[in-house]
């Protein structure tokens, strides 16, 4: 069976990316970005951050594919990319969704099981 | 925090899978649901149109465990196993996970709370690999089947969560 979606190198993508969304800051600049782009020192100004540990976290943003930089040289304005976070969130949906129809698969079970248990109530709690 | 029959599915990292659900029922009877195979049968079954061809389960640590399904329309089977690492019935369950047709091992942690009747179900997959990840979806996997990815803001949205579920 194949994977379908990242056979072409997009696999090492994902990985960035799960890495990337791992920080809470980081989810936060790109709930940011999702507003518009920002520069630098427009995104260091609601967190409690120095520029430079900003910085840090755009770049790891921007090696995941999440984030790109303008080329003006001074500024750099920060953009959000959709793609690789499109399929972060695909490949999480996908996942859920073969859980949910299992679960719910199993609660009818576990439902049955009980049933049958009042019904003839095998075992009865025993005091340790 | 989730309600009953909610599923939460979330990334910790970039190598580990959490997924939180509540159970009507005491821990005891999920538990047998994950380790007796007449029971694991009827739910374990992936996507629509598997089924099981083989589930075997030797239920003590360091004992194996080999699950295969197979797809009639698709004319795939699928096969995974493992083997047992930590038992603790009917609270947790650890073991490694590993899919034929993907390289690398995962480990799987079971853990099963009860209050009041209702079990909160919290499973870790932890993949050494992004292949072993990936091999966790191998089942679901269909080709040719694209998304849009127009949906950054609620992508964004449930990504900005602390929690980081995803609805």
């Amino acid at each position: 069976m194949k994977l379908s979606g990242y056979e072409t190198g997009g696999t090492g993508l994902l990985d960035a990316t799960f890495a990337a969304l791992a920080d809470p800051t980081r989810r936060a600049i790109l709930a940011r970005l999702a507003l518009g782009e920002a520069s630098v020192t427009e995104l260091a100004e609601p967190f409690a951050m120095s520029q430079p540990a900003i910085s840090k976290h755009l770049k790891v943003l921007e090696k995941a594919g999440l984030i790109s930089r303008g080329r003006d040289a001074q500024k750099r304005p920060c953009r959000i990319e959709a793609k690789p976070l499109g399929q972060a969130t695909e490949w999480l949906e996908k996942y859920r969704k073969i859980w949910e129809a299992q679960f719910a698969r199993l609660d009818d079970l576990l439902e049955e099981l009980k049933a049958h248990e009042k019904a003839r109530p095998k075992r009865k709690p025993t005091k340790r | 925090m989730s309600k009953t029959g909610t599923l939460t599915v979330t990334a910790q990292g970039d190598r580990e899978i959490v997924m939180t659900r509540t159970f009507n029922a005491p821990r005891r009877l999920v538990w047998e649901a994950y380790t007796k195979p007449d029971l694991l049968k009827r739910w374990l079954l992936g996507p629509d149109g598997w089924y099981f061809i083989q589930c075997d389960v030797d239920l003590r640590v360091g004992g194996k465990y080999r699950y295969v399904w197979k797809n009639d329309e698709k004319g795939e089977t699928l096969g995974m196993g493992g083997e047992y690492r930590e038992i603790n019935a009917p609270g947790k369950l650890v073991c490694t996970e590993a899919f034929d047709d993907f390289p690398g091992e995962a480990v799987s942690t079971l853990e099963l709370a009860e209050h009041n009747g209702v079990t909160t179900l919290i499973n870790t997959v932890h993949s050494p690999s992004k292949e072993a990840r990936d091999g966790m979806l191998a089942t679901g996997m269909e080709k040719g089947v694209g998304r849009s990815y127009d949906r950054l803001d609620d992508v964004l949205e449930s990504m900005a969560k602390p929690a980081g579920s995803v609805a």
